[in-house]
């Protein structure tokens, strides 16, 4: 493993007790320069608390935290010279236009972007002299983000950067976090969106209760799950999981509200022997769709519950 | 490109523009106390001294008498019955009963003053009445002490009212704006130093402050007269000490607060003692020798007696110094204890 002072962010054995809940329980994290590295899990997973003390702004009751070999215990100022930040929900003020905001954002930075260039950038020039105010969700993401661009950081920390944006929003910004990383910039984001991580994240810790309960590339996670297809069927009255235990290829099953979720090798293989178990014991099948194997299907394979409601 | 201003100057510069993109608040801080200054100048403006009421015996001679008592503009003369008008000067109704008889006789009470001058204007105008010459016609010259009408009174008062409650509130209400947008938490996750966000707040509080002073002097000027005896250098000290040791004790009311509904009500609790108690309408000699201390003790209260003296009696520094000094000491006690327990998420 890299040494900490050449990794982007380090921390081992993370702790962060709330007096009714453990928000982050023993978490290790080790992220290389360059990277994009995802968070992933549900809400209270513990993704917020953990982003914001390696971005300096929560303590940690316990572990041990590196900033590009940087502590923030007597190197603050440094850091925060080197990082930009876009937090969960941050409503800049939104009686200054654009520009203003930008420009205020940049006379905190010893060096930075020229505010002007880094709005042609984000395709927010157009709208320079709009009030914040006036502006749509995604545009105020852009801005969030330029804000976090402006002091041209190593590190670019982003809490759940394109929740509740439209898909065209969401596709710009993913664009613009690709354009930082292409001038050999590392990420840090956290999402709850799968096809959001397997897009951008080279590699992603999946989260739960505070810990790291699974890491890898993406391709690498979906893998674990040995099996690359999923069936999701219902069915009137619902079916017993003795009836497909004995399917060829079969990996495992869960539920998914009224419906069972199978992980298979084949498709062709199981399907059709699905259905003759299904007719044999004189149940009518309802509905039946397949995909390939995605983050998701793994979170609940991990944890047997959903991603975006656990 | 443009170059990079230093973030104490960009930070005052948006809090300015923020202001003045706030239209109602742009009211509140101008408009209104001009409105107040108008309405209570009017309804307390000097009026002419009230006539003293008079009485006269009915009988042969009290018709003439009383055209002759309607000449003088300080006389509100009467006819009345004997026994009524006895009855009226013993209750001080009339000042001065004129009783009937062709020598004039004057019943009056000789120890109220203002029987004494009705004496002498009934005198002086029954006299000419019946023929007497005057030997000069003496001018007469009217003078109305400035600084010592209620308007005089009233615009200090609402100068310190007004520096109290823009001060408090410019910084009290956009800093808890800020915290509950998260904007604050968003600031300090860059490398901007604290102080000068704080900093950037009492600047730009005083940029308004300048204009808003300026503006309620120069219409109090202009509508009622009203002007600055002592040092107008002096006066602006006093306004800007003033004005930024509320800035303070504003910040200190919201170092904490997380939401707009708390510190409105905090803001209101430690403000409203000031409104009643610091001399804003109306003196505070009124209260209890007992109360004084601890009102002399209130930043509104040393503001206004400063304000007050340098505008009606023209105090010098020398004089004010003690206000001076309590200023200092709320603004720096506030702001050193605002800085210990800001919350900044």
């Amino acid at each position: 493993m890299t040494a900490a002072a050449d990794l982007a962010i380090s921390c081992k054995g993370l702790k962060k007790h709330y007096p009714d809940v453990k928000a982050v329980d023993g978490l290790d994290l080790f992220v290389e320069r360059g990277e994009c590295f995802g968070l992933l899990g549900p809400n209270g997973a513990g993704k917020t608390t953990t982003i914001e003390i390696l971005e300096g702004l929560n303590e940690p009751d316990g572990g041990d935290v590196q900033i590009l070999g940087m502590s923030w215990r007597g190197q603050e100022r440094e850091l925060r010279e080197r990082i930009g930040i876009s937090l969960q929900e941050t409503q800049l003020s939104e009686k200054l236009s654009v520009l203003e905001t930008l420009r205020l954002f940049r006379s905190f930075y010893r060096e930075g972007e020229s505010p002007e260039q880094l709005l042609r950038d984000l395709s927010l020039d157009e709208k320079s002299h709009a009030r914040v105010g006036k502006l749509s969700g995604g545009q105020k993401q852009r801005l969030a983000v330029a804000c976090a661009l402006i002091g041209h950081p190593d590190i670019l920390f982003l809490d759940e950067p394109t929740t509740g944006l439209d898909p065209q929003s969401r596709l710009q910004l993913w664009d613009v976090v690709a354009r930082f990383r292409a001038r050999g910039g590392t990420v840090l984001l956290t999402t709850h969106y799968m096809d959001e991580a397997e897009r951008l994240c080279d590699r992603i810790a999946i989260v739960d209760h505070g810990r790291v309960i699974a890491l890898g590339t993406p391709k690498a996670l979906i893998a674990k799950l040995e099996a690359p297809h999923i069936i999701e069927f219902t069915s009137e009255p619902r079916l017993e999981a003795e009836a497909f235990a004995n399917l060829r290829g079969f990996h495992g099953c869960a539920q998914r509200g009224d419906a069972w979720q199978l992980r298979v090798d084949s498709l062709a293989e199981a399907v059709p022997q699905l259905i003759e178990a299904i007719e044999s014991r004189n149940v009518r099948l309802r509905t039946l769709t397949t995909h390939e194997a995605t983050l998701e299907d793994l979170f609940v394979a991990l944890t047997g519950r959903e991603l975006r409601d656990a | 490109m443009p170059e990079v201003r230093p973030a104490l100057v960009e930070l005052t510069i948006a809090r300015l523009k923020e202001f003045i993109r706030e239209t109602e608040a742009i009211f509140w801080v101008f408009g209104f106390p001009l409105l107040l200054t108008l309405a209570l100048g009017f309804a307390f403006r000097e009026k002419p001294p009230d006539r003293i009421p008079v009485g006269i015996a009915a009988g042969p001679n009290a018709q003439a008498r009383l055209a002759a008592l309607q000449k003088s503009p300080v006389l509100l003369p009467r006819i009345l019955n004997e026994a009524a008008a006895r009855e009226e000067l013993r209750r001080g109704k009339i000042s001065l009963l004129v009783e009937e008889g062709a020598q004039p006789v004057y019943r009056f009470d000789a120890t109220r003053p203002e029987s004494r001058s009705a004496r002498s204007e009934v005198d002086d105008a029954l006299q000419s009445a019946s023929g007497r010459k005057n030997v000069f016609a003496a001018k007469e010259l009217h003078v109305a002490e400035q600084g010592s009408r209620y308007v005089d009174f009233l615009v200090p008062g609402l100068l310190g009212m007004n520096l109290m409650g823009t001060g408090m509130w410019g910084v009290g209400f956009s800093v808890v704006n800020a915290r509950l947008k998260k904007l604050l938490k968003r600031l300090v996750a860059t490398p901007m130093r604290k102080s000068d966000y704080l900093i950037a707040q009492f600047v730009s509080r005083l940029v308004f402050l300048v204009i808003e002073v300026g503006v309620v002097l120069l219409f109090a000027w202009l509508v009622f007269d009203v002007r600055v005896r002592g040092s107008l250098a002096l006066f602006a000290l006093i306004s800007i000490v003033g004005g930024v040791s509320f800035a303070c004790v504003g910040l200190l009311v919201a170092s904490r607060a997380r939401t707009v509904e708390a510190v409105s009500g905090m803001m209101n609790l430690t403000m409203m003692p000031m409104w009643l108690c610091s001399g804003v309408f109306f003196s505070y000699e009124r209260f209890p020798d007992a109360a004084k201390p601890f009102i002399r003790a209130l930043p509104l209260t040393a503001l206004n007696d400063a304000l007050r003296g340098v505008m009606n009696d023209g105090l010098s520094i020398v004089q004010v110094a003690p206000q001076l000094a309590n200023l200092l000491i709320w603004g720096v006690v506030s702001y050193a204890i605002a800085l210990k327990i800001f919350r900044w998420q």
